[in-house]
């Protein structure tokens, strides 16, 4: 039986989405870092390197890099290889009008630290109307 | 944030789909940033306009857009794009770029923004006035409506300044409120400001110096048009700086008390390692002049610097503005001045975001610390800054 919790941030993109949660302590670029057809990370010495974002719930810092990375995240949706959801600790504009563009849920400053409290292959729902994230823990604590 | 009945109604999709996905953006980003509420905008410029710059995932996202019935409510111009929209052989520019870029442009047109593509909107008629809200883009061109004209704008992305143009308000944070508008920190000029070169390494150096926030600047007695445009760029460039103040010069200056700013002294050796940070070894082989695009003082300086001279060969001279500055000169006979000595004029495009490297030039020499500052990674080449006079000199035949 899975082990919940239940947090709960600002809602910037209000979309729902749910996904393997994919973590990172490290920015994300989308223009340059993130291949628009495959969905790849491929920042060289991203810790996520050669990882897909695609389906997945994508848990970050938070964006950095050129704002045409707003129009990568567009692409993304129109080839099938977008993330569920984004959550970030402390969202800016370039990931932000991204999501709306892309229509993906995005919540930030949740109340708890999502970095340490989300681990990689856990199940998450966002719901971007309220802010509300659940996590349905599939991978140990130590 | 607090919207009224009008701005509800977008929002619910009362003026259509695009106008609806507008406006939610300008939302989420009033939201990140704070804004209690939209303010109505009288002009907007837009970025990412370059082929080069935005890719398929750019091109798409504005067919898109246009597609869905997105139209502009305010006079909106767009930034230089990645060829000059006529002589794009000459830059060595291909048909498939060429195709791309074209559909750029017709998707802007079909949401009724005026295809003119400079990063001087101001010098071209998109000039506003003194107060008014705007949505801009280009980082010099917002630095120089904030600081030389008094209109108030945030650094926009090109999604964000699109879409403030379609709804016709942006979010009401930043330097839209008179509070950010105060000077941050005292430059105190101790160097000697003598061509329009020391404008640009100034701003450069104060860019890298302070990096973010509002300078004001003392020292400088006089300055003109040229000077704060080409200065407004490299302070953008090196750092993230959307307005300075200069007592004396500027609108703003005299609204702020200053008493207990940090004071940082800019003297000659400041501007002297920009100058050679911004320097490597090597001929130049290709002079460019126009970042931010000429003025129409500035093609005839270049001109009456050309004059009865060649351009070297195997070396060239490229001179970048808007179309309406080209076709003055193109009146007043500059435009042949410099096309007679062997140069070039290109219009819609700039050194930044055409893909110079095409063209076979391995060493850029420019007055522009911006233009410096970003060629080497946009297009892989080396570059040198001088003033006007001895740049241009550095192409021509007998010259140094």
């Amino acid at each position: 039986m899975a082990d919940e919790a239940v947090f709960r941030g600002r809602g910037v993109a209000k979309f729902r989405g749910e996904g393997e949660a994919l973590v990172t302590r490290q920015g994300i670029s989308f223009f340059g870092g993130v291949d628009p057809d495959t969905g790849k990370i491929m920042e060289r010495g991203h810790e996520l390197l050669g990882k897909d974002v695609t389906d997945k719930v994508l848990v970050f810092p938070k964006g950095k890099g050129s704002t045409v990375g707003s129009y990568v995240i567009y692409q993304l949706r129109k080839n099938g290889h977008a993330p569920a959801a984004i959550i970030n600790l402390e969202t800016e504009a370039i990931i932000a009008v991204g999501c709306i563009l892309a229509e993906i849920p995005l919540v930030d400053r949740l109340d708890a630290d999502p970095i340490s409290e989300i681990r990689s292959g856990d199940w998450v729902e966002v719901d971007g109307a309220t802010g509300f994230v659940m996590v349905k823990r599939r991978v140990p604590r130590h | 944030m607090h919207l009224d009945s009008e701005e509800e109604g977008i929002l619910n999709g009362r003026e259509g789909a695009a106008a609806k996905k507008a406006m939610e953006l300008l939302v989420a980003i009033g939201e990140v940033m704070g804004a209690e509420r939209m303010v109505r905008v009288t002009s907007s410029q837009v970025s990412g306009v370059s082929y080069g710059n935005i890719g398929d995932a750019g091109l798409q996202l504005l067919e898109d857009w246009a597609e869905n019935g997105a139209r502009v409510r305010v006079p909106t111009t767009l930034n230089p794009c990645g060829m000059d929209l006529e002589r794009w052989k000459e830059m060595g520019v291909d048909g498939s770029y060429r195709a791309k870029q074209l559909r750029i442009i017709e998707a802007f047109r079909r949401m009724g923004v005026s295809t003119t593509c400079t990063c001087t909107p101001y010098l071209v008629g998109n000039l506003p006035k003194e107060g008014d809200h705007i949505a801009w883009s280009e980082s010099s061109a917002v630095c120089y409506a904030n600081s030389v004209i008094g209109a108030r704008t945030n650094r926009e992305g090109g999604p964000s300044a699109l879409a403030a143009a379609i709804v016709g308000r942006t979010p009401m944070y930043g330097l839209h409120l008179e509070e950010n508008r105060a000077p941050t920190v005292i430059i105190d000029v101790q160097a000697e400001l003598r061509t329009r070169h020391d404008f640009s390494l100034l701003g450069y150096a104060v860019g890298r110096r302070v990096g973010s926030g509002v300078p004001l600047f003392e020292g400088i007695r006089r300055a003109d048009r040229d000077d704060l445009k080409i200065m407004s760029a490299a302070l953008a460039a090196s750092g993230g700086i959307a307005m300075f103040h200069i007592p004396g010069v500027t609108p703003e200056a005299g609204r702020w008390q200053c008493r207990g700013l940090e004071r940082v002294a800019v003297g000659a050796r400041d501007l002297e390692d920009c100058r050679e940070a911004l320097t490597c070894d090597g001929e130049p082989d290709l002079c460019c002049i126009g970042c931010p695009h000429c003025s129409l003082e500035e093609l005839e300086e270049v001109a009456r610097l050309v004059k009865g001279r060649r351009v070297a060969h195997g070396k060239a001279l490229w001179v970048w503005t808007s179309k309406k500055v080209r076709e003055e000169g193109e009146r007043t006979g500059h435009v042949r001045t410099i096309e007679e000595a062997g140069g070039m004029v290109f219009t819609d495009t700039c050194m930044v975001v055409c893909p110079l490297e095409r063209a076979g030039f391995r060493h850029m020499v420019t007055d522009s610390c911006k233009a410096a500052h970003y060629v080497p990674s946009t297009a892989g080449m080396k570059t040198t800054v001088a003033e006007l006079r001895e740049a241009v000199s550095r192409v021509m035949e007998n010259g140094r």
